[in-house]
């Protein structure tokens, strides 16, 4: 990053070497696993000794962002420095939408994986970050297919479903997850000659929509987000799809986060085996309170932010 | 998710566990059917039953670890180890089958008579691709926030190096890989564990 220009264009330097297969080899090897938001290392510890495959070093839980209002920006450097000391699994962390120096400023930090987030208030209402420049892979939130693959096109190296963060409410991340494959289904439906004018429906480049078309899948891995607070709300995620999940919230506001965080992991290794899920169910303290959606204005709602 | 392919087996086809806790099972799944040969997840001890060769991915290897622990896979695989079934561990996978684990307190099978040093290399952004050097000429090698393995004993075949250091290494059943094949079309590796495979049988 020592060259760089400082051009607007979001730009990394001779990061541009880092190639696009190993930022989508990392999001495979998190395959199967659960990525949890920590705001300190006491958590990140709990969150590693738990099986969490990665942690999201963040300065608030998207509750308490909903709680206490403000703007949320990235997590401080010396947060995100004590957090990659005292643990071995990746460390991810946010920056807000559009907000390039802020990614620049985590790639220095050697971060794992950038989540360009809608959690964070937003700092480009039209422009998301340049994602290719950089040495770190980014993960980046959808609500839909044009979505997934507008980010993709970007750079992103994986997606997450948005969910509605800090609700506890897992019902926008189904929406969200049936959404994202049902376009895909659909997709495979059409002839070749019918592909371009969804792809202009979709607003996502021809050439993504096409392979999209042809393999049914997205060409980077597919995570959900948003709302998951239960063992069950993570199986539930995996069986509509999802590769793996991210937990915010859920787990540090519940009554026993690393009983809550052990099951949840166990839930979604075993998502598709019932003895498993009941017994990852048995002996949970008290989850996090949760929040119905017609209660939150649309202003509230963090997934209408980027698009 | 892949089926699994329990029905309809060839008598003569070879059947590869892949262990399926957490990590990339699905590119070694294709690897694997590209080799011709069916797979299964492995989640429990009786999964290995019925099985030709064992595949232990990428992914975290203290997520992996920890989901073994709870469900008693690690004596069954240690089992599975000993009947002379060949055992292929990638990046992860690798670091669970050393004989000794720096820098993270995992337990390891004590598979492979080396010393398997967690994110030797560093983070993220210092993972990188190479081509190795060894028997196998021009094989392309993925790095991704991999372990380094030390000090291999006697009876350690080391059949490529990058940089000097073994990044593939055998010794009797075991194989193991400090980068990702299943990342990758070449099919060399892969091929291995099945050459390993055919020849148990034989």
């Amino acid at each position: 990053m020592s060259d760089q220009t400082g051009n607007g264009n979001g730009g990394a330097g001779d990061a541009t070497a880092k190639s696009f297969e190993l930022k989508v080899g990392l999001a495979e090897m998190l395959k199967g696993g659960v990525i949890m938001d920590v705001v300190n290392p006491d958590q990140a510890k709990i969150a590693e000794d738990s099986g969490a495959c990665a942690v999201m070093a963040l300065e608030r839980v998207p509750s308490d962002i909903r709680r206490d209002g403000g703007v949320a920006r990235m997590c401080q450097v010396e947060i995100i420095e004590s957090i990659q000391r005292t643990v071995s699994i990746p460390v991810m962390a946010k920056v807000r939408i559009g907000h390039y120096l802020e990614a620049q400023v985590l790639d220095a930090l050697g971060v794992d994986f950038i989540d360009e987030s809608e959690v964070l208030t937003p700092a480009d209402e039209e422009h998301h970050v340049d994602k290719f420049p950089f040495r770190s892979p980014f993960v980046c939130g959808a609500r839909d297919l044009g979505e997934a693959l507008r980010r993709i096109s970007e750079g992103a190296a994986m997606i997450r479903t948005k969910g509605e963060a800090g609700s506890g409410n897992i019902v926008e991340a189904v929406r969200h997850l049936r959404t994202v494959f049902g376009q895909m289904r659909s997709l495979q439906a059409l002839l070749p000659e019918e592909v371009p004018a969804r792809a202009k429906e979709l607003r996502a480049p021809l050439d993504l929509v096409q392979r999209v078309a042809e393999t049914g899948k997205l060409p980077v891995p597919n995570f959900a987000a948003g709302g998951i607070a239960t063992p069950a709300d993570a199986a539930l995620c995996r069986s509509l799809g999802a590769e793996a999940v991210f937990v915010g919230s859920g787990i540090f506001k519940s009554g026993d986060p690393a009983v809550l965080a052990r099951a949840i992991v166990r839930a979604t290794t075993h998502w598709d085996e019932p003895e498993e899920l009941v017994a990852a169910c048995r002996g949970l303290g008290k989850p996090m309170e949760g929040i119905e959606m017609e209660t939150l204005a649309e202003s509230q709602r963090l997934a209408n932010r980027g698009w | 998710m892949v089926a699994a392919g329990r029905h309809s087996r060839p008598a003569a086809e070879l059947r590869v566990g892949i262990v399926s806790v957490q990590g990339a099972v699905q590119p070694h799944a294709a690897a694997i059917a590209r080799a011709g040969a069916a797979w299964a997840q492995v989640r429990h001890p009786e999964d290995l039953d019925d099985l030709d060769a064992l595949i232990l991915p990428g992914g975290e290897s203290t997520t992996i670890s920890k989901g073994l622990e709870r469900v008693g896979l690690y004596e069954a695989l240690e089992a599975f180890a000993r009947s002379g079934r060949p055992v292929l561990g990638t990046c992860a996978g690798a670091i669970l089958m050393a004989r000794e684990v720096e820098g993270v307190p995992v337990r390891s099978l004590g598979l492979i008579d080396v010393t398997a040093v967690r994110n030797a290399y560093g983070t993220q952004v210092d993972s990188f691709a190479t081509v190795a050097q060894g028997e196998l000429e021009g094989l392309r090698a993925i790095f991704i926030r991999a372990p380094r393995l030390k000090r291999p004993g006697p009876d350690v075949e080391v059949l490529a190096r990058v940089d000097g250091w073994p990044v593939f290494v055998r010794q009797e059943n075991a194989l193991a890989t400090t980068f990702h094949p299943e990342l990758t079309p070449d099919g060399r590796v892969h091929a291995a564990l099945l050459e390993l495979a055919k020849k148990r049988q034989q």
